[in-house]
């Protein structure tokens, strides 16, 4: 057993080239959802708009389709359509729209959670637009969403491992790859665990700062 | 209806806060009816009348939180909320009018996020664009002067009703106001500390600040107000200085108003 972690660390060039892949997937999923999420809410929290109702649906929707499928879609199912991906661009696309959908979904419940109060403050002292949204909307929504938001992104990270079968070299895929050729699942398979695990340990600590601060204001 | 004008006796042009014709409804309720009234440079006008007689529509419609239907309000000549071509303003220039009228919310509305400095701060430097060190300055001023200096760092959760109220004083003069709006300052404060914000308010009246006071304090608007406007029904029925008000009202419906909170003043004295 000691031997097969062994062989998988004289792989480890591999592994670190498919945590470096999922990092950046993660992250500019993560990020790009975060963006697209908060525009998204913005329409989202107009109840009684017609276009609210639109995009409710089409965010329940999203909620309702396993990740793996969503992939399928984007990456064999789009051609069909003329719309050709590689398989970086169809990975990175299928994590952030659908993510995107969840952020939407956490960002418009925590702004219709906001006080009214502070927020009509704004107003009669003079903010509005993206001013309004940057200095008196976004940081109390952030503090507050931060625990949900960070469940979120740890869940971009496992989702990300769905790639592997559009042959993104992402960590799970790396761990896959050493484990076919060496014959050593175990090792291979419990090394990426714990990789994803130290990831998860990052976002989690972010999540604690941003909790820390949410609760001196509270 | 029947409605006395408010016998304003000063040269309109010289109003900080014109009001002409305001009327609002809400659905089927009109909430204001045909509303006019001025307010002069350095005065404080209590607007007293039982609940839901229009008062903190009145005041909200003033820098439009509440869009009013029909009618105008002018600060210091300008329109608020529609252009010099009679069109809805864009949210910008709106935004721009609004700066220049400080308001006091009923139940705050500090901004959590925020330390006590960082609010009062927060507009001075992001709205009107002040260079941040004169408003540090301007802003732990005005922090001594409400008694909150030593709390500059706290965040606003962490205190009273009465501190925050005081702060949300601070913040509203900070932005330099030309006409300072309270919508029931105290309501929502125990009554032991409804004393220090009062006492700010009276400040600030003997100062010269111009103020537009929404308010059950009898006593407040009997000793610091220069004018109290009395409404009920969605219209401004009577309109005099505090002492020819509270001793001989002109209108029934104020007489009646005097009484009911003068029987429940001595009901609340002979209970405590």
């Amino acid at each position: 057993m000691i031997h097969d972690f062994g062989i998988v660390w004289l792989h480890v060039d591999l592994l670190v080239s498919g945590l470096a892949n999922t990092v950046i997937l993660s992250v500019s999923a993560a990020l790009s959802a975060l963006l697209i999420g908060a525009l998204v809410s913005t329409v989202l929290v107009r109840r009684a708009h017609v276009a609210g109702h639109i995009v409710r649906c089409l965010i329940d929707v999203a909620r309702c389709t396993p990740f793996l499928l969503f992939a399928y879609l984007i990456y064999y199912g789009l051609p069909s359509l003329g719309v050709r991906f590689d398989n970086w661009g169809a990975g990175m696309v299928a994590l952030i729209v659908y993510h995107s959908a969840y952020m939407a979904e956490i960002l418009g419940a925590a702004w219709l959670a906001l006080p009214r109060d502070t927020i009509e403050a704004g107003h009669a002292f003079g903010y509005s637009g993206l001013r309004l949204f940057r200095r008196i909307v976004m940081p109390p929504l952030a503090l507050n969403a931060a625990p949900i938001i960070g469940n979120q992104i740890i869940q971009i990270v496992k989702d990300s491992a769905f790639l592997t079968i559009i042959a993104l070299p992402e960590l799970t895929n790396a761990a896959s790859a050493i484990q076919s050729q060496y014959f050593v699942p175990f090792a291979a398979f419990i090394t990426a665990m714990l990789l994803y695990w130290a990831l998860c340990l990052v976002v989690e600590a972010g999540v604690s700062v941003l909790g820390r601060m949410a609760d001196a204001r509270r | 209806m029947n409605r006395m004008h408010s016998p304003t006796k000063m040269d309109d042009s010289r109003a900080v806060l014109n009001i002409i014709g305001l009327s609002k409804s809400f659905g089927s309720l009109q909430v204001l009816d045909n509303v006019s009234f001025s307010v002069a440079a350095g005065e404080t006008v209590c607007l007293l009348g039982p609940s839901g007689s229009g008062k903190s529509t009145l005041l909200r419609c003033i820098n439009w939180l509440e869009r009013p239907d029909r009618g105008r309000v002018l600060l210091n000549g300008e329109q608020v909320g529609v252009s010099n071509a009679g069109v809805v303003m864009s949210d910008r220039d709106l935004a721009r009018m609004r700066m220049r009228i400080g308001m006091v919310f009923q139940h705050f509305a500090l901004w959590p996020h925020l330390t006590v400095l960082q609010n009062v701060m927060e507009a001075p430097v992001h709205v009107q664009r002040r260079p941040k060190d004169a408003v540090r300055e301007e802003a732990e001023a005005l922090l001594r002067r409400v008694g909150m200096y030593e709390k500059r760092d706290a965040f606003p959760a962490r205190l009273s009703g009465g501190q925050k109220q005081r702060i949300g004083i601070a913040r509203a003069l900070a932005m330099k106001p030309e006409l300072l709006l309270f919508d029931e300052p105290t309501s929502a404060l125990d009554p032991e500390l409804v004393g220090e914000v009062l006492a700010v308010m009276r400040d600030l009246a003997s100062e010269g600040m111009t103020m537009v006071v929404v308010t059950h304090e009898m006593n407040f608007a009997r000793e610091a107000a220069s004018r109290i406007a009395f409404m009920d029904r969605g219209g401004i029925v009577e309109s005099a200085a505090p002492d020819v008000f509270f001793s001989a009202p002109a209108t029934e419906r104020a007489r009646q108003f005097l009484q009911r909170y003068s029987a429940a003043a001595d009901r609340s004295l002979a209970s405590s």
